[in-house]
């Protein structure tokens, strides 16, 4: 568990295809560049090709096209044994005849590392992962979340330069995805290896990544912090997929104009094409009752409030606009608007500044 | 129904809920019981009675057994090939019961069929079959002599027997296999890969240990099967090659030997007990009923 040399665990992928047969490709010319060391998300829905992005890094699915390249060497040729990744499964894959050492041990053991050293790795790998005086247990005599944690540890202690991690926390109900959660961002920083995470959970990508990869229909969307991607998704799948958003699909008019509806908003920047939608973050908008109530410079809209509900730190207002457009504005629990009944017509505004134009795909 | 009124009127104010369920549970096993004590508990009395009495007190036919020379070698004959049945099962069932678990739904339909057919087949006319092949001059002596094998007999012979009992019994040892490992998750092997095993190191580490409970269910429930044949060595063997079963038949039917007979037939029980029991220690008793299961087309 030494930190590994600077490049070791950097993984390029280029152009990276999967096609099975001769239907259609479910990983189109993936590029993604991830660093030593940096905590890189694959996400987005099932289907997306995530799960088999990381199973041609893996080394179950063969390529169609393109390369994978770890720390500059070409490894599409490695069979998955001699990748030299550790792997933590959905399902947690413990061997169930073993005990949690002998899992543990077990990577150890195929390297062929004396026993002395097999004995001392694992006692301090699971100490890592808080389960020391469980080493004489059998998997299944464990909760979950320390079937996960036996299952991390086994995938660390040989001292991989890259962790695969395949929708650890999945199987995990919510509590305990928090707690471990915390348990893997920890154990990013201790080991400091590369970590390729898929989920399909975005609050998971956003709370525990450097770097989030959005897949969709097999094409990697964007690649970007959490904060970047929340702030400008730049396309409508990423708005909609990464948190919350108010979305106009209308016209870029000349002139710095946006046009969604009738109503004519104020447009600072623009890139020229007028098939752009507009995204408000719920955070965003504001509520008054009325038009006159709205600073001259924002801009508006008309909604009816469709629901509401107060949840302690913040409250959050349902609205329709029109058309069967529907969004979200979240507000501080003591802002206006706590008086509102559903049914009741107000007027949404945002500084512009706030809002963002992504693609339409 | 009255008498069953009356039964359960006085349960129904006497007894707590569970005691009443567990007293409806025994009624249920009533018939059952009644007919395993008529049919099977009181024979076997019987038959143990006479092994220690006839034809005088005392363990006499127990003795002769050990000491007459004859007994001993058949058994001695017989639990070999039980054993050779049971090797040659297990050869030729591990990779079918592997690939049944690869195979799509459709190809493992068929491959369970073929391994029942022998399953289904009359005994008579499957024995019969056998004759068939093994004849002087038939199929399998055909087969042996492109192998260049030369001219070797069959019929009458040990091996003849060996050969069909292992094809009769080999349902008995795939359906077990195939239940388990069909339990075994295939990702684990994936997992050993990744850590560092090849795929065979990882199926040899992983997969193998894992589906050992499924191959002591099938060998001891081949094993013990074999112990009691009695047609197939009839037909195809010689009495020269007669295993116990046989000489049990000859002691009770035509030397009228019950005593005998008996003592034989409890050997063979406590053979077969303590095989069972060896494999019930390293398998738990869930490997035979997940077998039954299969059998009875709960998996198709």
């Amino acid at each position: 568990m030494t930190t590994p040399p600077s490049d070791s665990g950097r993984i390029e992928l280029t152009d990276l295809c999967k096609r099975y047969g001769s239907g259609p490709l479910v990983v189109d010319n993936v590029t993604i560049d991830i660093a030593s060391g940096e905590f890189v998300t694959l996400l987005g829905p099932s289907g997306s090709g995530k799960t088999t992005t990381l199973n041609m890094i893996a080394g179950f699915t063969e390529v169609t096209s393109g390369r994978i390249r770890l720390g500059g060497r070409d490894i599409a040729p490695l069979p998955p044994h001699k990748r030299d990744f550790g792997m933590v499964f959905q399902n947690y894959a413990l061997f169930p005849h073993m005990t949690v050492a002998q899992n543990v041990a077990f990577p150890l053991r195929e390297r062929k590392v004396p026993k002395a050293e097999i004995a001392r790795l694992v006692a301090r790998t699971l100490e890592l992962v808080d389960l020391a005086d469980k080493g004489g247990r059998r998997p299944d005599e464990l909760s979950g979340g320390q079937q996960q944690r036996v299952a991390l540890a086994r995938a660390v202690v040989f001292s991989p330069s890259v962790l695969l991690l395949d929708e650890p926390l999945s199987a995990l109900d919510r509590k305990l995805r928090q707690s471990l959660q915390q348990e893997i961002k920890r154990l990013h920083a201790e080991l400091k290896l590369t970590f390729v995470f898929v989920t399909h959970d975005q609050d998971e990508a956003m709370s525990l990544s450097d770097r989030i990869a959005v897949f969709n229909e097999g094409r990697v969307e964007r690649v970007g912090t959490p904060a970047d991607l929340y702030r400008d998704p730049g396309t409508r799948f990423v708005a909609r997929f990464l948190g919350e958003s108010n979305l106009f699909a209308g016209q870029v008019r000349p002139g710095g104009v946006y046009e969604w509806g009738g109503h004519k908003w104020a447009l600072p920047a623009a890139d020229g094409s007028p098939e752009r939608d507009l995204v408000v973050r719920p955070e965003r908008l504001r509520v008054a009752a009325s038009s006159a109530d709205v600073p001259g410079e924002a801009n508006q809209v008309p909604a009816t409030v469709t629901g509401l509900s107060f949840q302690g730190t913040h409250q959050r207002i349902e609205l329709d606009y029109g058309d069967g457009v529907t969004g979200t504005a979240v507000l501080s629990p003591d802002a206006p608007g706590a008086d509102l009944r559903p049914g009741t017509g107000v007027t949404a505004y945002w500084d512009p500044a706030h809002q963002v134009l992504v693609t339409r795909n | 129904m009255p008498a069953v009124t009356t039964v359960s009127a006085p349960l129904r104010t006497g007894l707590s809920p569970a005691g009443r369920r567990r007293a409806a549970g025994l009624l249920l096993l009533l018939p059952a019981l009644v007919a395993l004590t008529l049919f099977f508990l009181l024979p076997m009395l019987s038959i143990l009675l006479d092994s220690v009495t006839d034809p005088e007190p005392g363990l006499a036919n127990y003795v002769s057994l050990f000491t007459d020379g004859y007994t001993l070698r058949v058994l001695g004959r017989t639990l070999l090939v039980a054993l050779l049945v049971t090797v040659a099962g297990l050869v030729l069932a591990y990779p079918y019961a592997y690939l049944m678990t690869l195979a799509g739904p459709a190809l493992r339909a068929v491959m369970v069929t073929v391994v029942l057919v022998p399953f289904w087949t009359s005994m008579l006319a499957r024995n019969f079959a056998w004759m068939v092949l093994m004849q002087d001059g038939g199929v399998v002596q055909g087969f042996f002599r492109l192998l260049g094998l030369g001219e070797v007999t069959l019929l009458g012979t040990t091996t003849a027997v060996t050969i069909s009992m292992t094809q009769v019994l080999l349902p008995f040892m795939v359906l077990p296999m195939f239940s388990v490992m069909q339990q075994i998750d295939r990702r684990l092997l994936l997992a050993g890969q990744s850590l560092g095993a090849s795929p065979f190191g990882s199926f040899r580490k992983v997969f193998f240990p894992l589906s050992l409970p499924g191959v002591a269910a099938g060998a001891s429930l081949v094993f013990v099967l074999a112990l009691g044949f009695y047609v197939t060595p009839a037909l195809l063997g010689s009495p020269q090659s007669a295993l116990i079963a046989q000489v049990i038949s000859v002691r009770t039917r035509d030397l009228l030997d019950f005593g005998g007979g008996g003592a034989m037939g409890v050997f063979v029980l406590v053979v077969t007990l303590a095989v069972l029991g060896a494999s019930r220690r390293l398998t738990g008793p869930g490997a035979a009923v997940g077998a039954a299961h299969v059998m009875a087309g709960g998996d198709r």
